[in-house]
């Protein structure tokens, strides 16, 4: 209580003062009063009452001082002070608030990122109980660790196993939503789960209802849930589309459910969910090898995940054995739903929260650095206060104040700064997974709060200390003659420096690094031609072309019409082109080859269709045989043309050429010959190739996806119209999506390498020009000091340019330590980012080269300014400012 | 061991005061003081008036503005109930320390 009426009582400071000024007043007055009425005259009596009471300001300044807690109105005092001191200095004050702002605000951004998606728990009924389960092949030869898991299996496991409570399951699809009322047909992503999928995330809809058990049949009747965005974008958010029927890929879907505007799984792309099994074709649930699909599954409560993990480990080494002649997984395994849906960024957001971290450092050695520039200058200051009794600690809480203050003004820009930085990360990254738990909070606040309260202690606290450190004795001695340098202070400002440059350097490594990784990999050979080629994708709704003959009609009349567009140099039709994904991939058997032993897998190879022209589209060089020709069509299309790696892994030098494969998963029993082999393409840039076939397009399969390849003359983009416009016109119901250049199609598999690349050169240009200005700030320092000294050299006799070189090598000496220093640190550190380089090693010379010369030539060109400006000085001057 | 300061005693003997005479303005105290102490006890006026703030934000006495018998306007201080309580206990540890100092004294 004592303590709130006494704060209260800061605040009416004036009004305080005036009631003791008129008390004491009294008080004297009644003094006069009775010594008058004891018979003095007036004047005696106001001298002997002023005798009496003493010094009547000091009276009120320890009263005063009574009515406020002591160490409240000093700190409040200091605080002013240090303001005021702020204030008489704005160009410093400017910049290092514009400093702090800034690495504060980043620092706070990334923070409010990562933990938004790291750490944020997911919005679902009990998170931390779901996990994810995957299959998982032992020793494979497919890189599947984290397998995607079949129908067949996920039933299998559900069915048989009782550690969960229970398992969903859903994959990715995607529709050719019509308009019913002309609106443009569209492509939109879609998921299939199972019924229970939105009970095992213990999620409501926000309208209407989730799927039924009995909807989830094959041969059920056709409903599906919208999204929110879907429900807003498409529908109006009008709540009477619940029990309308939508129309997509041809059939009538009947609206079922709206899902809450938060609900972005798996991603914010997804627009609509149908039931699992809406989706499948008969026996697909007896599929032990169509591995598409994720399974979510909540743990029992009371049951580790060891243990309900041993049970689906047993079912499916027992499914394994079932089908030894099939690709079937030997194992399961799980891991955490949170980690499995950030693992992609979990890696570059940690990179960047320990960049923008050293950045913070940096900043605050900088501002540390001024300040410990500024304590020289008003080095008289401080002993004259001290030869007046100010306390040490006193001084040490002043400078203290100073930098608090200085950081908290940084620290609520950064704040404001933080806010808008976290909007752009969110909307510059694309595919950042669960951007959408990000938000500014009381924690984020508090988080900024403390971070400015240790920026300001780290940064003023060494100066603060090495200010009141100073002997007032020596400083004032020294005061009459600056000859000679305070030496403590030049060698803390040296080492702060070093530090500085020392954490630069890690910074640019690093950057260097990962934009040397970028760029490799964004100029990737991906084994096809990137110049000039648009894309663009569509798929065929078996409902209306339902028969191959349609379907291959259709390609063909569309080749037909694109080829003789001016501006196309030539046309292509495939599935996948190269760098844009995975696509399929499927097990196969060489006829002419002896059968397989029991038990061992199946080899695999990636999947493509292809038309005759599209290895020419796409200039994949024709290594051996044939390409495909018209011929190669419907009931004739038994061919295949194998890629180079393909030939090499599987026929080991015999000749390919009239060779025969078997692809069960193809629906037929037909041999393929092999009649051509091709040139490898990546299916993704940073990925190392596969074996891979190609089979004719016109075969005419149905239900597939199509991607058109069109190389042009020139800008191929001015081509989308054009090409968009012959679709239309073979069938206007149709929708194109994904129209793309190649050199567009490898920039999103780089996207995420090209964003933390850029951000992390950001972050150490920023860092490099602040350790500049350190230097700069250094070296002049060091200049004034020994101005009077150098004025004495000059007038000596000392040529300019050897006190020119006496000036460099001071200042480049903290430079090459912390250069050597920050090599060596790099050299261990770098080792941290390894997973994320492509075709570059940590160590990789050219980059510790490249910043070794970038910062010597930045530090000499800070360092050259002012000992130059030195070296010219005019020695009358310099003796005479003495 | 209770607090024997000097500041403890301008304290009790403030209290003291204001326990005998009910409300009293700052002058008024002084001269109580010196009047009961038979010219012995001589406050300071540089230390009364810190001295009455600081009680006044212990809570021990509170304060309010009012006229003199001349018409004159000064503060005048009463003692409230913390105040009663306080002045008990440093009676006693004044007690003690008067006890302590005879001994002392009279120590051979």
């Amino acid at each position: 209580m004592g303590i709130l009426r006494r704060l209260g009582n800061l605040g009416r400071q004036r009004k305080l003062e005036a009631e003791i000024e008129a008390e004491l007043q009294s008080h004297i007055e009644m003094r006069i009063a009775d010594n008058v009425a004891a018979g003095m005259s007036p004047e005696e009596a106001r001298r002997k009452a002023r005798l009496q009471f003493g010094n009547p300001v000091v009276v009120k300044e320890t009263t005063a001082a009574a009515d406020a807690a002591l160490g409240l109105e000093r700190l409040w005092r200091e605080a002013r002070y240090g303001a005021r001191a702020l204030a008489r200095s704005p160009g410093f004050s400017v910049m290092a608030v514009g400093v702090m702002a800034l690495c504060l605000g980043a620092t706070t951004a990334l923070f409010n990122v990562a933990r938004g998606v790291l750490l944020e728990p997911l919005p679902f009924r009990d998170p931390s109980q779901l996990v994810m389960v995957y299959e998982h092949f032992h020793g494979s030869n497919l890189g599947a660790e984290y397998n995607q898991v079949s129908p067949a299996d996920y039933y299998d496991w559900r069915t048989r196993t009782h550690g969960f409570e229970d398992m969903a399951a859903w994959r990715d699809w995607q529709f050719n939503l019509s308009g019913g009322h002309g609106e443009m047909p569209e492509v939109v992503h879609a998921e299939a789960g199972t019924w229970n999928l939105f009970s095992v995330l213990g999620v409501q809809p926000a309208l209407g209802r989730t799927f039924a058990e009995s909807e989830d049949h094959i041969g059920a009747s056709r409903v599906a849930m919208l999204t929110w965005s879907l429900y807003e974008r498409r529908f109006g958010g009008d709540p009477a589309v619940i029990g309308k029927e939508i129309h997509m890929d041809g059939n009538a879907w009947t609206v079922v459910g709206v899902l809450p505007r938060w609900f972005a799984y798996p991603d914010a792309r997804v627009q609509l969910w149908v039931p699992y099994t809406s989706i499948a074709s008969p026996g697909f649930m007896q599929h032990h090898e169509d591995d598409q699909s994720f399974v979510v599954a909540r743990l029992r409560p009371g049951v580790s995940l060891a243990a309900a993990m041993s049970e689906v480990k047993a079912v499916q080494y027992r499914i394994h054995m079932e089908h030894l002649d099939k690709p079937v997984a030997g194992d399961a395994i799980s891991r955490p739903m949170l980690d499995d849906m950030v693992q992609e960024v979990k890696k570059p957001l940690l990179i960047l929260l320990s960049a923008v971290g050293c950045m913070l450092l940096i900043g605050c050695l900088n501002v540390a650095n001024l300040l410990v520039a500024r304590g020289a200058a008003r080095q008289r200051e401080t002993a004259i206060r001290d030869a007046l009794g100010a306390g040490r600690l006193a001084l040490i809480r002043q400078h203290l104040a100073e930098s608090v203050l200085l950081c908290g003004e940084g620290g609520s820009l950064g704040v404001l700064l933080s806010a808008a930085l976290t909007r752009w990360l969110i909307h510059a990254w694309r595919n950042l997974p669960r951007a959408e738990a990000i938000h500014t909070d009381a924690s984020v606040l508090a988080f900024a709060f403390g971070l400015m309260i240790a920026a300001g202690l780290l940064s003023g606290l060494l100066p603060a200390i090495l200010a009141a450190r100073s002997s007032t004795f020596a400083v004032l001695r020294d005061a009459t003659s600056t000859v000679r340098g305070s030496a403590s202070r030049t060698g803390l400002r040296t080492t702060l420096l070093t530090v500085e440059i020392a954490v630069t350097v890690v910074l640019l490594v690093a950057a260097g690094l990962l934009l040397k990784s970028f760029l490799l990999l964004r100029t990737t050979d991906v084994g096809a031609t990137t110049d000039n080629v648009l894309t663009m994708h569509y798929d065929l709704p078996k409902t209306v072309y339902d028969t191959p003959a349609k379907v291959a009609n259709f390609s063909q009349a569309l080749l037909e019409r694109v080829r003789h567009l001016p501006g196309v140099v030539a046309t292509g039709l495939g599935s996948v082109v190269p760098g844009a994904g995975y696509g399929d991939d499927d097990v196969f058997t060489i006829v002419e080859h002896p059968p397989l032993n029991p038990g061992q897998n199946m080899p695999d190879a990636l999947t493509r269709v292809a038309d005759p022209g599209y290895f020419h589209a796409l200039e994949i060089p024709l290594l051996h045989g044939r390409a495909f020709t018209p011929q190669d069509r419907l009931k004739h299309a038994n061919t295949v043309v194998i890629s180079k790696q393909f030939a090499q892994e599987h026929f080991h030098g015999e000749n390919p050429l009239g060779m025969h494969l078997k692809v069960p998963d193809w629906g037929d029993a037909t041999n393929y010959e092999v009649v051509g082999v091709v040139g490898d393409t990546l299916y993704q840039a940073g990925r190392s190739s596969k074996a891979t076939i190609y089979a004719p397009v016109l075969a005419g399969q149905l239900d597939r996806d199509y991607t058109l390849v069109v190389r042009t003359a020139s800008n191929p983009l001015a081509m989308s119209l054009p090409v968009q416009k012959e679709i239309a016109a073979l069938d206007p119901g149709l929708p194109v999506s994904n129209v793309l250049t190649m050199q567009q199609i490898l920039g999103q598999s780089a996207e995420t390498a090209s964003f933390s690349a850029t951000l992390v050169l950001a972050f150490a240009a920023l860092s490099l020009v602040l350790a500049a200005v350190g230097l700069f700030g250094v070296v002049s320092y060091m200049a004034a000091q020994r101005t009077t000294e150098i004025g004495v050299r000059i007038a000596l006799g000392a040529r300019r340019e050897e006190v020119l070189r006496l000036m460099m090598s001071d200042g480049l000496k903290p430079a090459v330590v912390g250069l050597t220093l920050g090599l060596v640190a790099s050299a261990g550190l770098t080792q941290l980012i390894r997973s994320m380089l492509y075709a570059t090693q940590p160590l990789d010379p050219a980059v510790f080269v490249q910043v070794a010369v970038t910062l010597f030539a930045v530090a000499a060109l800070a360092c050259a300014v002012p000992a130059w400006r030195a070296s010219r000085m005019d020695p009358m001057q310099a003796l005479r400012s003495e | 061991m209770a607090r024997n300061d000097l500041q403890g005693s301008l304290d009790l003997l403030v209290l003291k005061t204001l326990a005998q005479r009910g409300r009293l303005h700052g002058y008024g105290i002084v001269l109580h003081i010196q009047q009961a102490s038979e010219e012995l006890l001589q406050v300071e006026e540089g230390s009364l008036y810190p001295a009455l703030h600081r009680m006044e934000q212990s809570g021990w006495i509170s304060s309010e503005w009012a006229l003199t018998e001349t018409g004159r306007r000064a503060k005048y201080y009463r003692m409230t109930a913390a105040g009663r309580k306080q002045l008990q206990q440093a009676e006693a540890s004044f007690e003690q320390l008067v006890r302590g100092v005879r001994a002392m004294l009279r120590y051979a």
